[in-house]
């Protein structure tokens, strides 16, 4: 029997298999931020173990940091110390670090890629749920907690029992104005929230295999919202061509050395999956949800799902979810007025999404009602944003451009969407109170986001292509 | 280190009837700031739990005298979303060793077990049956055998058994921990390193 993409990258880094239990697996790259690894340090400290393979890690400071005036020192004092902190634990134990107002800063999702950290055939780890975004380029990533980093550090292994392994196919064209965004939020209204819950999940497919890097990034990124451990796409020539000349990414021989051990890694024809679906790109449009977990989108033009379609037990949380939102069964919600817009985050904050808003807004004004701020994930996307001359685009337009960070797509730091109001979001949850206490998240495309911008209501954003 | 040892659990519990709980709900991120580990469970919940003036909802299980107990008994999928494992913190610190779903995140399951606390997963049908049995009696005590993987509601005295992966089960029981046994698998894990081969990705 054939091996998927997956089991080939997994099993390859199984150490041992503990009986009746997990793998011992080992984890060639982790990337650590201020917020999850503050405690994991403690831990190994108080065992009185030294970090075992710090080449291994690499740090960033981008949740909990200010996207204005970075070049100051963090006014908010709880979080100027947990930054601290992370400077001086990656300075102990021979860590590289990133922080703020590097170079090389940025959300770490952003920053792992485009510095040629991620590698097809990897195993990596990070204590942010989000690195499923790494699974773009054919490696296994996914997101842990304190206690793994804990894990990896002492040992550059974690005990994990093995997923099972799903198969999404996306086959056909996308319409204009769909972006891989839209794929994503799609399939979330397929599967739900929990569906990929216990799998490990290959996407695939015609549709899939035309995206660009960056495209297929987005994808992967919100495999965690179906539930996924993570996302994984064949590693193919648009991935190589991105790899080429990354900065940390192998050089010359070793690099076609590399792209020749990469271009096996694929699933075999006769691989078996646990559970594969199916979807047609043509059924896609621009979506966006309307409730309190990504699970809940529909296609823009469409009306929220009535009450009598949601099963019994579900019908609690549904009217829930719709009451916070301040929606009602059945309505439609082109049209409807918005207050905030956000562009950023490890999902859709890379210069090509920075490049989608900029050509709706361009030459344009965003509506009087609408506050908006877009955040480049990383001091790269933000020096290319300028050097594209997108910031002035965006300035033109009323729009604001900060400095890099996760921003509103948790609101750790000051950038919170106040109660009541309506943000149109380019990140990846709608959770209740996700963007700050009592806001409202819209999920959307950087598209869509723009078209918004222009109207400052939900417009469908195939008017203005 | 060693934690604490899983015993056999009897308990009220206290209900939260809502699916799909997320990591976000149950520690906001704005209480993330913290580098230590001790004192989360005073914003577990915290967004359903207190008003934006910090006065306790009163309807909320939490707020509710009514109910008590070291078992919390949540709606299906419960801990998606963010993998913080702060959310498995605050939960320990509020004082709860057992959580009951008929549906849990993988990550969070995993941060659960890391901290000691038990994700017991059952069906749809006795969880709506736990549901109602509290609704019915806020005293009904639920039993907890993790030795024998067994979920009991004393009154009625009716059960279900629950999965849990033989490794994990010994680590509850006995208070191992993981770290622990990836420091004895040192040997191993060097060996691994050198039989890797020529493919090596780090500059």
């Amino acid at each position: 029997m054939g091996k998927t993409l997956f089991d080939k990258v997994w099993d390859s880094h199984v150490i041992s298999q503990i009986d009746g239990g997990p793998s011992v697996l080992y984890i060639d790259r982790q990337f650590i931020h201020e917020v999850t690894s503050p405690q994991a340090f403690t831990g190994l400290e108080q065992r009185g173990v030294s970090l075992f393979r710090p080449s291994q890690t690499t740090a960033t400071a981008d949740h909990n940091i200010p996207t204005i005036d970075q070049h100051l020192p963090i006014k908010e004092q709880l979080s100027a110390f947990q930054v601290q902190k992370l400077k001086e634990n990656c300075e102990k134990n021979n860590i590289t670090y990133y922080g703020l107002g590097h170079e090389n800063n940025g959300i770490v999702h952003v920053v792992g890629p485009e510095l040629g950290y991620t590698l097809p055939g990897m195993t990596m780890v990070c204590g942010d749920s989000h690195t499923s975004t790494h699974g773009a380029f054919g490696s296994v990533a996914f997101g842990v907690g304190t206690s793994e980093i804990e894990m990896v550090f002492a040992s550059q292994c974690i005990l994990q029992p093995k997923p099972k392994k799903m198969k999404i196919t996306v086959d056909g064209k996308l319409g204009k104005g769909v972006t891989s965004k839209d794929v994503i939020l799609y399939i979330l209204s397929k599967l739900t929230a929990s569906g990929g819950t216990g799998y490990f999940i290959e996407y695939a497919g015609s549709a899939i295999e035309a995206l660009s890097m960056e495209a297929r990034m987005t994808v992967c990124n919100m495999s965690i919202e179906l539930g996924a451990r993570g996302g994984i796409i064949a590693p193919d020539e648009t991935t190589f061509n991105y790899l080429k000349g990354r900065k940390y990414a192998p050089q010359g021989d070793a690099f076609t050395k590399a792209v020749a051990f990469w271009k096996t890694l694929k699933s075999d024809s006769d691989a078996i999956f646990d559970t594969e679906f199916t979807f047609n790109a043509s059924d896609i449009e621009p979506m966006l949800t309307f409730g309190t977990n990504p699970g809940m989108g529909m296609k823009i033009s469409q009306s929220i799902p009535t009450l009598d379609t949601i099963d019994s037990a579900g019908k609690e949380t549904y009217s829930k979810a719709l009451e916070y939102m301040g929606f009602a069964p059945g309505e439609k919600l082109l049209g409807k007025t918005m207050d905030y817009i956000f562009v950023g985050s490890c999902t859709n904050g890379r210069i090509e999404d920075l490049r989608e808003v900029a050509s709706i807004v361009k030459g344009r004004k965003k509506a009087d009602n609408i506050y908006m701020y877009i955040v480049p994930g990383s001091k790269l996307v933000e020096k290319q944003a300028i050097a594209e001359g997108l910031d002035k685009i965006f300035e033109a337009a009323g729009i604001q451009f900060r400095q890099p960070g996760c921003s509103s797509c948790l609101a750790m730091n000051e950038d919170k969407v106040p109660k009541g109001k309506y943000c149109v979001s380019t990140s990846n949850r709608n959770f209740e109170g996700r963007q700050g206490p009592g806001s409202r998240t819209i999920l959307v495309s950087p598209l869509t986001a723009a078209a918004v911008a222009i109207t400052g209501k939900i417009t469908d954003p195939r008017e203005f292509l | 280190m060693p934690k604490d040892k899983f015993v056999k659990i009897l308990s009220r519990v206290v209900p939260i009837k809502i699916e799909n709980i997320d990591t976000d709900q149950i520690i906001p991120a704005r209480f993330l700031k913290a580098t230590s580990k001790d004192g989360f469970g005073d914003n577990l919940f915290r967004d359903w739990r207190y008003d934006n003036q910090n006065n306790p909802i009163a309807a909320f299980p939490l707020n509710d005298k009514k109910y008590a107990g070291s078992i919390l008994v949540a709606g299906k999928n419960f801990g998606c979303g963010s993998s913080r494992e702060h959310a498995a913190w605050a939960i320990e610190d509020y004082g709860f060793r057992v959580v009951v779903s008929s549906f849990f995140a993988d990550i969070f399951k995993n941060n659960a077990m890391n901290n000691g606390i038990l994700p017991v997963q059952i069906s749809d049908s006795f969880l709506l049956e736990i549901f109602n049995e509290v609704e019915k009696d806020v005293n009904s005590e639920i039993e907890v055998d993790l030795e024998n993987q067994k979920i009991t509601i004393v009154k009625t005295g009716k059960s279900e058994g629950f999965e849990i992966n033989s490794y994990k089960k010994q680590c509850l029981i006995n208070g191992y921990d993981d770290v622990d046994y990836l420091l004895s698998q040192k040997e191993a894990i060097g060996k691994f390193e050198k039989n890797r081969g020529e493919i090596f990705f780090y500059k």
